[in-house]
């Protein structure tokens, strides 16, 4: 059978979050409970987490996780990163041996900055250097996959129910201020740990819901900008055009959610002109990058979420806010599971994003 | 003496005919004629079949319906290398010399990929989207979109979007010159254009001053004989074509006749009287790319950067290093013309012979523009051989921002593809001068057949559209998931960059 | 006004030019295109050697060079004049159909192409020395002179008139002018003839200090088409 990225796999889920907008942290305990409480949405075929604030102590460094298939491909990647990189630390990630995960690769992860001078000879900035070598190494190096690559966050994932998924991680002994959460229902068995949620470049994470109809005129626009589409799926794809907007084109959360899920040309001629034109602007402009059919996404970054809906509503989202803690899901009932009594619960519209961003965050 | 037996045979029913006559003020080649039987003294009509075309007017407007225009019977012996039309195409040039002289688009029967390309639609994973009652946007922009996002002071973003063209949906009607068509064929196309919100076309012979009101949706072309162009033409349209090429005679220019040269043409093209206009294939200042970039900018300075400028080209065999060449030449918009595309007259063994479908040339130039990263910098658009909305849609997920049509207008508006528009008697008043037969189509009617045509167009994609679960049409281009190829081979579907039905 | 184009590019001049009224001078101009172009009511004086298409879609303004003009001098010309006190590039009066354009040196290569002449619009293109070939290929309408003031040879190049099908080319030469395209049919213009250029002549005096009147004295070749549809025995209707 051909595994996730050979061919395209359909698949519906259930999606959660969770954020402190003062940025206290919390334990995963949390953002486990609430997603197991979508379990029905899922199919055990792949869950996964991603969880913002929980490296401290390492901060100031990128923290790779990767997947191996064998352990030539660790070698080789290793390798790979000497090359590129300054390795603060490295080990692999703690897991916990459960009767419900089987088939584990090799799980490791990276603490590690770019070599400086390899840097300024090639003239990127810090994170394009370190985006192009993910991509690099997940192209070029034959069993290796790396799943995580930002700073003081990380992505937790693999073939499972997200719950078990989060037990083989002991993702309860992590603090975070953020996490949000997936749980897959693929139409095909993926069979590969690479294909599960979130999907992540740099501190950009994606957790997503539904099918969408844009997704090879996203692919082929996107892979225009030096992506590449390796594993043909909607999130990679999404995970990808954020990093885009945001870091290479400098739109704020707001104009990303705007050029995803820009408003009806008809609601465009009816704004006052300033906004007229700017939202005029941004769906010309990025046409290609508009996400059709049906989705509901929460992005993650350093500092912030950003959820929003297809401009249709065809997918469910639920927000609710308890003082400063705001919870994402795509059902009220994992909202009620760990917050009995919210100030405030309610469903966005389509289209309307909810973008949740603590001060100092990369919000810009 | 015609050494050559007549193609169709006008058969006549007598028990209908009524000999009212109409077919002989119908027929502009004088086929039909009223006889007096010179030893009966009775009346009779009488056909000469030679003179007949098959444009199906006097079919049409017989009241009683005696009439039908049949394929001639007569066959030479059969040979299956030796087909009959090559042989009396030999007998024509043996009798008259020179070159054969047909119109419209090729007959021949060269592989149609359209239809061998099947669109996709949503069941289960995804659901499909009622266009009746859900928003269904099938609105474009085309132009240039801007590589860098700037912002004022206060960090709002600056419109540096260039000029751009808005359609309502990605049909626009292409270039067919005032002369080569009628003006009430003009007037039907900028009217019908107007109404739907679309563009048309002017071509390469002038705007007629009745019809520079409808300027906002017109796109006004240079060709190389530069007809009717000056400073108000270029600013009075929404766009500027550079025509470089037309896929129906690539590598041959234009040339209308003294003859259709009247006193109208003459002051739209700005040229005297009964003189041929002859616009080369080469514009003389355009001997390389770099030379174009000239002409574009020229424009460009011309119309102080108001205007969107269209290259157009033939599609031909190395049309994606040619748009790719075009693309970073300060051109906002690619126009490409297949080999099926139309024409008032071309030889017809070019017409016949040089080019490519356009299917191919749209697959390799989307493929290419994007593998330079460059896509952005134009917008595509397709046109020779669009036939319905199906062609639309297929065309726009294999990369095209809009589509042109021509022949299609055309038929809308009366014509039966008989294929003589080269001989100036169009006996639907289209492509002739001749004010009798222009008076035939009245551009009231004309202009609401082609709007009931595109609005019927529009409704059918965005039919399709919601099967496949999108409601915005850019969400659709390029987007050749939604595609698949039947009975094509390893290389066709690597060129369409398509899957195999049932993969 | 007076612009100093040296460290200006081409749109920022022209950008400088359209906002100009009355009279521009631009100083130290080193190739920057489309100078005036589509310009109405302007008078633009330069010194320098401007970019191509100099003069483009001109409907009326007034361009003086001092020094060598490029490629592409007038192309589509509506009206009004442009006076070069040198030579000029390809090209020169591409389809222009009216004003007039006066180049005190020579010209490159097919000068007065696609040239075509409508109502009252009857555009001049006059040469003071030679040109280059394939002069007035495609001509319409209009007038071309080469004067080949200076020039011992012929002072046209091969294929002279070659698809010419409208208006007529003065050549004043002492020699013999052969292999002319069989679309073309050349006489020694007579004294009347002679007399239709003679306000050109006068004008081409007055711009570059000559004897306007004296040239009329000499011997011309006028050409014009033979017919004014040449290929219309080409066709077969199939």
């Amino acid at each position: 059978m051909l595994r996730e990225g050979q061919i395209r796999i359909p698949s519906g889920c259930a999606v959660a979050g969770v954020i402190d907008r003062l940025g206290r942290r919390f334990s995963g305990e949390v953002i486990i409970r609430s997603i197991a409480a979508m379990r029905d949405r899922s199919n055990g075929l792949g869950g996964g987490f991603a969880a913002y604030g929980i490296y401290p102590h390492y901060s100031q460094w990128y923290a790779l996780h990767i997947f191996y298939d064998h352990h030539g491909a660790k070698v080789d990647c290793e390798q790979y990163l000497k090359q590129h990189f300054e390795i603060a630390d490295q080990s692999p990630i703690p897991t916990r041996h459960m009767q419900e995960i089987t088939d584990s690769p090799l799980i490791w992860r990276y603490f590690v900055n770019p070599i400086p001078a390899r840097l300024y000879r090639c003239g990127m900035d810090q994170r394009e250097y370190v985006a192009r070598s993910v991509l690099a190494v997940n192209r070029q190096i034959d069993g290796a996959y790396v799943f995580s690559s930002g700073k003081n966050m990380g992505i937790f994932k693999g073939v499972g129910y997200p719950e078990d998924i989060a037990r083989f991680y002991r993702l309860e002994e992590y603090e975070g201020y953020c996490f949000t959460a997936h749980g897959r229902y693929p139409t095909n068995t993926p069979g590969w740990w690479g294909g599960a949620h979130p999907f992540g470049l740099l501190d950009y994470s994606v957790v997503h819901n539904g099918e969408i109809s844009s997704y090879d005129t996203n692919r082929r626009t996107i892979e225009m900008y030096g992506y590449s589409c390796t594993l043909q799926t909607d999130t990679e794809v999404i995970a990808y055009i954020v990093d885009y907007l945001h870091r290479a084109k400098g739109l704020t959360f707001d104009e990303i959610a705007q050029v995803l899920a820009p408003p009806f040309w008809q609601a465009i001629e009816e704004m006052p002109p300033e906004k007229r034109e700017c939202a005029a602007y941004l769906r010309s402009t990025f046409a290609s990058l508009l996400v059709n059919g049906p989705f509901s996404i929460i992005v993650g970054f350093s500092g912030g979420l950003l959820a929003l809906n297809d401009r249709l509503k065809l997918r469910s989202m639920v927000v609710g806010e308890k003082g400063d803690v705001v919870y994402f899901a795509s059902e009220e009932a994992a909202i009620r599971v760990v917050e009995p009594e919210p100030d405030r619960v309610w469903a966005p519209k389509g289209g309307e994003p909810v973008i949740v961003a603590q001060a100092g965050g990369t919000e810009r | 003496m015609n050494l050559i037996y007549p193609e169709f045979e006008v058969a006549r029913n007598t028990e209908r005919c009524t000999k009212c006559g109409i077919c002989v003020k119908q027929c502009p080649n004088g086929v039909h004629a009223l006889k007096v039987d010179p030893t009966t003294g009775e009346q009779k009509l009488a056909a000469d079949d030679s003179r007949c075309v098959d444009c199906q007017r006097c079919v049409v407007f017989c009241p009683v319906r005696a009439l039908k225009i049949v394929k001639s019977g007569n066959v030479y012996r059969e040979n299956a290398y030796w087909a009959q039309k090559t042989i009396n195409e030999i007998h024509l040039q043996a009798e008259h010399s020179g070159v054969l002289l047909s119109s419209m688009g090729s007959p021949e029967p060269y592989p149609v990929y359209f239809d061998r390309i099947l669109l996709n639609a949503s069941q289960v994973t995804n659901p499909p989207i009622d266009p009746l009652r859900e928003p269904m946007e099938t609105r474009v922009s085309l132009g240039a979109k801007p590589k860098t996002i700037e912002r004022d002071p206060a960090g709002r973003i600056v419109n540096n979007l260039g000029p751009q063209i808005e359609l309502s949906l990605p049909v626009m009607f292409s270039a067919m010159s005032y002369g080569s068509i009628s003006l009430n064929a003009h007037e039907s196309l900028a009217r019908a254009a107007e109404e739907l919100g679309i563009m048309y076309n002017a071509g390469e012979g002038g705007l007629h001053e009745s019809l520079y009101k409808y300027g906002r949706n017109t796109i006004v072309q240079v060709a190389s004989g530069r007809f009717g162009v000056h400073p108000d033409y270029l600013n009075c349209g929404a766009a500027i074509e550079i025509k470089m090429g037309q896929g129906a005679k690539p590598g041959i220019g234009g040339h209308l006749p003294g003859t259709k040269i009247g006193a109208d043409i003459s002051r739209t093209r700005m040229i005297p009287e009964g003189t041929d206009a002859i616009s080369p294939a080469p514009h003389h200042d355009i001997y390389s790319i770099e030379d174009l970039r000239q002409l574009v900018f020229s424009l460009k300075e011309a119309t102080d950067y108001q205007k969107p400028v269209i290259v157009k080209i033939a599609a031909v065999h190395n049309a994606a290093a040619i748009a790719s060449g075009i693309a970073r030449s300060g051109a906002d918009i690619i126009a490409i013309d297949g080999f099926r595309g139309g024409t008032g007259a071309a030889p017809t063994r070019i017409r016949d012979h040089v080019g490519i479908p356009i299917e191919l040339a749209l697959a390799s130039v989307d493929q290419r523009l994007r593998e330079e990263g460059i896509r952005d910098s134009v917008s595509l658009v397709v046109g020779g051989g669009i036939r319905s909305s199906a062609d639309v849609v297929k065309a726009v997920a294999l990369g095209a921002d809009s589509v042109y049509i021509g022949t299609a207008a055309l038929v809308a508006l009366g014509c039966r593809l008989c294929r003589n528009c080269h001989a100036g008697r169009c006996a639907w008043g289209i492509a002739t001068q001749d004010p009798e037969l222009v008076k035939r189509l009245n551009p009231n009617t004309g202009y609401k057949r082609l709007v009931n045509l595109v609005r019927g167009w529009q409704h059918e994609i965005q039919e399709m559209m919601g099967g496949m679960g999108i409601n915005a049409i850019e969400s659709l281009r390029g987007n050749r998931l939604m595609l698949r190829g039947i009975g094509l081979n390893e290389r066709e579907l690597e060129i369409l960059g398509i899957k195999h039905a049932g993969e | 006004m007076r612009i100093v184009a040296d460290n200006l590019d081409s749109m920022k001049l022209n950008q400088r030019i359209r906002k100009a009224s009355g009279s521009v001078l631009i100083d130290r101009c080193f190739g920057q295109r489309y100078i005036g172009s589509g310009s109405k009511d302007k008078k633009i004086t330069i010194y320098g050697t401007p970019g191509n298409a100099l003069g483009s879609y001109l409907d009326g303004a007034t361009i003086i060079v001092h020094g060598n003009g490029q490629d592409m001098i007038g192309d589509t010309m509506n009206s009004g004049e442009i006076v070069i006190h040198g030579n000029a590039g390809d090209g020169l009066g591409y389809a222009m159909r009216g004003g007039m354009i006066f180049v005190r040196g020579s010209a490159g290569c097919r000068a007065g192409i696609h040239m075509k002449q409508y109502q009252d619009q009857k555009p001049a293109l006059v040469i003071g020395g030679k040109a280059g070939s394939f002069l007035g290929e495609y001509m319409a309408g209009g007038m071309i002179i080469v004067l080949g003031l200076g020039i011992e040879d012929a002072p046209v190049g091969d294929f002279t008139g070659t698809g010419m099908h409208g208006g007529c080319i003065y050549i004043r030469t002492n020699r013999e002018l052969a292999g002319l395209p069989a679309q073309v049919h050349s006489e020694i213009a007579a004294w009347e003839d002679k007399q239709e250029i003679l306000p050109l002549l006068l004008r081409f005096g007055a711009h570059f200090g000559c004897d306007g009147r004296a040239l009329a004295d000499d011997r011309y070749y006028l050409l014009k088409p033979n017919t004014a549809r040449p290929y219309a025995q080409l066709y077969t209707k199939n």
